[in-house]
């Protein structure tokens, strides 16, 4: 892998520049919060942001878009509308690169969705490092640090940027930066494995993934589940934040009077009475308990055995937006019938 | 970004577009039994309607403009090409809107979707097929499957059970099945109000007492309400019958079909890539599956 650095107070000159690859996203401050938005200044530009409110899946997977339109005679119609749009997304956490690695998967496979992908297609990422706060635990999920799913991975090594080349697109960002990056130096690999050392230690939560998926059988009438089911207020905070979550609603809507209309999908949640209801009233996961139960067990079990590997990035996004303050390394730990217990 | 070579350009993504109904043509529409009319649709584009391919056991997403789309099981066998028939049950906003279209009027078809029934699995072997009330209808596929591949299935046997011969599915040619030399059609009426049925009148288990089943080399296909399961698995269980030999078909809330909504997983597993058609072991270890 190509591995170069970039001196820290160029980083505006280098935003400018990869303005030639598409409009620059950034974390910006929101309301005390964090959100990509698209950038104005590069000065309101929150490098040092927490977590953003939203993962990046919203540029992929957009709460709301028109999938097809609906035309008469002619049939269904793709609305292709934007999926062209190039943009960078600057500054994306390891956990959440990780995050759109697990729903390249989802969306991938024999049926590959073709607005998500094209959506991919057109951005670039730009990871950055970060230090972990009192809700993150993406070292327990294996999402502190990505290997791929990322154009250029940028780690803060003091007055540099030690900076991963990961794609063909982000050798082509250096270079048109001109000579702005420079080769790293024996210290500075040095450098970046003792701050990488000391980001292991600043872990305060863990939670222990192996042989959790059998855990899930095992506890599965567990009264864990009616606990939790009894707080949840079924909002779907916890699945909208969440850089795994995927489920949408497909729905037509018409025009009164007209036989045209789009057809659009919409951000779904299994914590939503409606999530398994078939027509005829029959539901298959009518209490909140079973529905709680459902979330945690597809993502430690479902996932899993489907993919390999959790669909958990441990972002911590769903502890911060619960309203009852259910928190799921509090529930996994309670599982394993283990203390929270700092990471090593 | 995904690598290179793994994304062909967005344009070019959507020549497979798995959301794209194809447009179809409502050509007979035949009530058979209240709010259980049997729909044959066939694709406007005449090379698609002669090469659609799927396996017994799949489905289909149907759409009709307007009300949106919903599952539905093909009804019809592979062996006849040309029209697909639906089975489709007055239960919903999309099939309350299929049922207000009329001949000619378009649906849009997309599919075939899910695993179907193992008919590998069963080929040169006995194939059971135990139906109660609406559960034959994704059972006729497979049936005339068998039927128009005789020769590819040692014994085969159908036992159907309704409430009275009125609501019996596919009344007129399962009867006529019933003379057949080389299959057993056993159909039964719980009671028999027109006093003109001449089948059988007994609850569907009764049937097991007219046939004789090697449970070793055969695969039993079950479909029905809760009680049908109830009775029927003990029974095939009783006369010693391999979890992984029986078969169901399962129902639940999807919006793509192709893997990607969530809305249909059972435990781990989507019904809608790893199903419908699922093994009664599958069943036993899915939680929330039946």
């Amino acid at each position: 892998m190509k591995i170069l650095k970039l001196p820290k107070n160029k980083l505006d000159f280098f935003a400018s520049v990869v303005q030639q690859f598409g409009e620059v996203h950034a974390p910006v401050e929101q309301n005390g919060q964090f959100a990509f938005q698209p950038v104005r200044r590069w000065s309101e530009v929150r490098l040092d942001y927490n977590r953003t409110i939203l993962p990046p899946k919203k540029y992929f997977l957009p709460p709301r878009e028109t999938l097809l339109q609906y035309a008469g005679d002619a049939g269904y119609v793709p609305v292709m509308e934007g999926l062209d749009k190039k943009i960078v997304l600057f500054g994306v956490h390891a956990c959440d690169v990780y995050g759109l690695n697990l729903l390249d998967l989802v969306f991938a496979g024999a049926y590959r969705d073709p607005y998500y992908q094209a959506r991919r297609r057109n951005a670039a990422i730009i990871g950055i490092e970060c230090t972990p706060d009192e809700h993150c635990f993406c070292r327990s999920m294996r999402a502190d640090f990505v290997e791929q799913g990322f154009d250029l991975f940028l780690f803060d090594i003091g007055d540099y940027y030690f900076t991963l080349v990961g794609t063909a697109l982000g050798d082509d960002m250096v270079l048109a930066t001109g000579p702005l990056f420079e080769p790293v130096s024996h210290q500075d690999v040095e450098e970046y494995k003792r701050r990488s050392a000391r980001k292991r230690e600043a872990f305060r939560l863990h939670v222990e993934i192996r042989d959790l998926p059998e855990i899930f059988e095992m506890e599965y009438s567990s009264d864990i589940w009616q606990g939790l089911g009894e707080r949840c207020l079924s909002c779907g905070s916890c699945s909208m934040v969440c850089p795994t979550c995927y489920c949408y609603e497909v729905a037509d809507e018409v025009q009164l009077g007209s036989r045209e209309g789009p057809r659009a999908r919409t951000w779904d949640s299994c914590l939503f009475a409606t999530h398994a209801l078939v027509a005829g009233g029959e539901n298959f996961r009518k209490t909140r308990p079973s529905r709680v139960k459902f979330r945690f067990y597809h993502k430690q079990r479902g996932f899993v055995a489907e993919y390999g590997r959790p669909g958990c990035v441990g972002c911590g996004r769903c502890i911060v937006a619960c309203p009852v303050k259910i928190d799921v390394v509090e529930v996994l730990n309670q599982l394993r019938s283990v203390q929270n217990v700092a990471s090593r | 970004m995904l690598p290179a070579a793994d994304v062909p350009t967005y344009q070019a993504l959507f020549t497979a577009n798995p959301y794209l109904p194809q447009m179809a043509r409502i050509v007979r529409v035949y009530k058979m039994v209240k709010d259980n009319h049997l729909f044959t649709m066939r694709f406007t584009d005449s090379e698609l309607a002669q090469t659609f391919q799927c396996k017994p056991g799949q489905f289909a997403m149907v759409s009709v403009p307007g009300a949106g789309e919903a599952p539905i099981s093909i009804s019809s066998s592979p062996s006849r090409r040309g029209v697909l028939e639906f089975c489709v049950r007055r239960v919903g906003r999309v099939t309350d809107a299929l049922y207000r279209l009329r001949t000619n009027d378009l649906v849009g078809i997309r599919g075939p979707y899910g695993n179907g029934f193992p008919v590998e699995r069963i080929l040169g072997q006995d194939l059971l097929l135990v139906a109660g009330g609406l559960g034959m209808a994704p059972l006729r596929s497979l049936l005339w499957y068998a039927l128009d591949n005789r020769e590819k299935f040692n014994k085969v046997i159908l036992m159907y059970g309704a409430k009275t011969p009125a609501d019996m599915l596919f009344r007129e040619e399962l009867v006529s099945l019933v003379d057949r030399v080389d299959a057993t059609c056993l159909l039964t009426v719980d009671a028999d109000p027109t006093g003109t049925w001449k089948g059988h009148i007994a609850l569907l288990p009764a049937m097991f007492d007219h046939v004789q089943i090697d449970p070793a080399n055969t695969h039993a296909a079950v479909c029905g309400p809760p009680v049908v399961y109830k009775f029927v698995l003990k029974r095939l269980l009783q006369l010693g019958f391999s979890k992984d030999r029986i078969l169901m078909s399962l129902e639940r809330r999807m919006k793509c079909g192709v893997g990607k909504c969530g809305h249909c997983s059972v435990g781990y597993k989507y019904t809608c890539l790893h199903g419908p058609i699922f093994t009664y072991w599958d069943a036993i270890n899915l939680p929330e599956m039946v």
